[in-house]
């Protein structure tokens, strides 16, 4: 079970958790002036790395507050989480 | 190839079964190959199997960075069924089921399918309801299937818990008696044995580390034993599919999850059937050598370290316990994780790919096993002919473009 540090309750087990999938997934603008390809990138396409991976998480059963954190996906170690609306410390 | 028989055995046997051959040749990767295929699990030698013996291709590399059998192939639970509710599912998973009826005498090799048929409980109203609707699509499409009551499933399987009291009772199942369980290395070993028979480089320890391309077309592949030339080349990879596109210039839906399986002390037979429940989230069946083999949904998060976390154990032994108390003093033999290449649709994708001339089978989620003879039956026709074959025509990768998607996610309301 993964230990992760939600930025305002401090270590919690992972149970108390959501995931929610990779960050920064930016929304076209203007999605009427998107083609197919452009907007199933942003629907669907993910980068899926072998190694560090910025994502999203919940604490659901907790502050239920979103944040953001840097997540090694081999080892599973977490080096950062920090607030939904700040930049990566 | 020496063919297998009660009569080579027992030949065998008076010679202390000491000239028996290796089932394939350790091939070293030649300069060039017509075709090269990327991933050496069941998926992979099937696709080379068929090019060889249906379309003639002979000229064929397998690529495999282990050794054969060793990724999801041999981490899997090792279910099959073609109960599925899209029609483009069903036609893709029912061509698969009939491949497995007659496998051990088309590769001369026992895989050791039985036909013990599955399960799949309903556990409310609405699963029941959805459950109906999946039998009756299934018998419009040809593929077997009755929908039991509490009674009906009390009869296969006499110890499970049909109490009302239960939190989830079990208000009935879907039962496919044609499906069923194989020996999961055994798919491996005679695909590649049948493949090698045809003259089919089997080469293992070799990774594929980059994919050449000239002008948008697919030249070969760069590996750690050295570059390799190749007409096409069909990557049929699980748990990397991400990585591979990523060589070849292209994005992927596809995240990469761990999905944990679990196997118990031998028991004496106990259960001659396979039992699935979604609701729940658990799926069970016992293996010739009498253990449980166990299994449930994916963990939430992506991974590639081939283990996942213990609540989602905890979560379906707990499931397990419900619904069968008579498990609750069972101890855990083994342990372990698979990788497994998730669309947002739940089906595969298998075709082409924006490069010319590199087709992707991959994709699989967590059902990929079941669908080892029909997915490599299709990807061999996509390969020699370079178009699809109407089967896996609905499974291309431009279906995220068009929308078309074939969300068996939900609506199969079973696992994968």
């Amino acid at each position: 079970m993964l230990m992760i540090h939600c930025p305002w309750c401090g270590p919690r087990d992972e149970s108390e958790f959501s995931y929610g999938g990779e960050a920064d997934i930016q929304r076209p603008a203007d999605p009427e002036a998107v083609s197919d390809a452009e907007w199933a990138d942003y629907v669907f396409m993910r980068s899926n790395p072998r190694g560090w991976h910025c994502e999203q998480w919940v604490h659901v059963h907790g502050c239920r507050r979103w944040f953001k954190a840097e997540r090694h996906t081999v080892s599973y170690e977490i080096r950062a989480t920090w607030p939904m609306d700040q930049e990566k410390p | 190839m020496q063919r297998y028989s009660i009569l080579s055995l027992a030949r065998h046997a008076l010679s202390g079964h000491r000239g028996w051959q290796p089932a394939w040749r350790e091939a070293t990767p030649k300069r060039r190959y017509s075709v090269i295929i990327i991933g050496g699990g069941g998926h992979g030698l099937a696709t080379a199997y068929y090019l060889a013996s249906v379309h003639g291709i002979r000229d064929v590399a397998v690529l495999e960075k282990g050794w054969i059998g060793g990724g999801n192939t041999g981490r899997n639970t090792t279910i099959v069924r073609s109960n599925y509710l899209w029609d483009a599912s069903a036609a893709l998973y029912e061509k698969s089921l009939q491949l497995w009826e007659g496998l051990s005498q088309d590769l001369n090799y026992n895989v050791m399918y039985s036909q013990r048929g599955v399960l799949n409980l309903g556990h409310t109203l609405q699963d029941m309801r959805d459950i109906r609707r999946r039998v009756n699509a299934n018998r419009l499409n040809g593929i077997d299937g009755e929908v039991l009551d509490t009674d009906g499933v009390k009869r296969l399987v006499p110890f499970i818990n049909t109490s009302p009291e239960a939190r989830y009772p079990v208000l009935g199942a879907s039962w496919q008696p044609r499906a069923g369980i194989a020996r999961h290395d055994a798919v491996a070993w005679g695909y590649a044995r049948a493949a090698d028979a045809l003259g089919v480089d089997i080469i293992e320890n070799c990774e594929v580390t980059g994919i050449r391309r000239e002008n948008g077309q697919v030249v070969g592949v760069e590996t750690s034993r050295g570059a390799i030339e190749a007409d096409r080349v069909g990557a049929v990879v699980s748990g990397h599919a991400g990585v591979l596109a990523e060589m070849a210039g292209f994005r992927l839906p596809i995240e990469s999850h761990p999905l944990q399986a679990l196997v118990s002390e031998p028991l004496k037979p106990i259960l001659n059937t396979v039992v699935m429940s979604n609701a729940v989230h658990v799926y069970v069946s016992q293996s010739d050598k009498g253990e449980l083999v166990i299994g449930a949904g994916i963990d939430a998060y992506t991974g590639y370290g081939n283990r996942g976390s213990f609540q989602t154990i905890e979560h379906f032994l707990s499931a397990l316990i419900e619904l069968y108390p008579i498990f609750s003093r069972l101890r855990m033999l083994r342990h372990w994780g698979g990788i497994v290449d998730t669309a947002p649709d739940a089906s595969p994708i298998i075709g082409r790919t924006p490069v010319e001339g590199l087709f992707f089978n991959v994709g699989w989620g967590t059902g990929g096993f079941k669908a080892t003879p029909g997915s490599g039956w299709v990807f061999a026709h996509t390969l020699a002919t370079g178009e699809p074959h109407e089967i896996n025509a609905p499974f291309s990768l431009e279906r995220f473009h068009s929308g078309a998607l074939v969300d068996e996610h939900g609506a199969a309301a079973v696992a994968h």
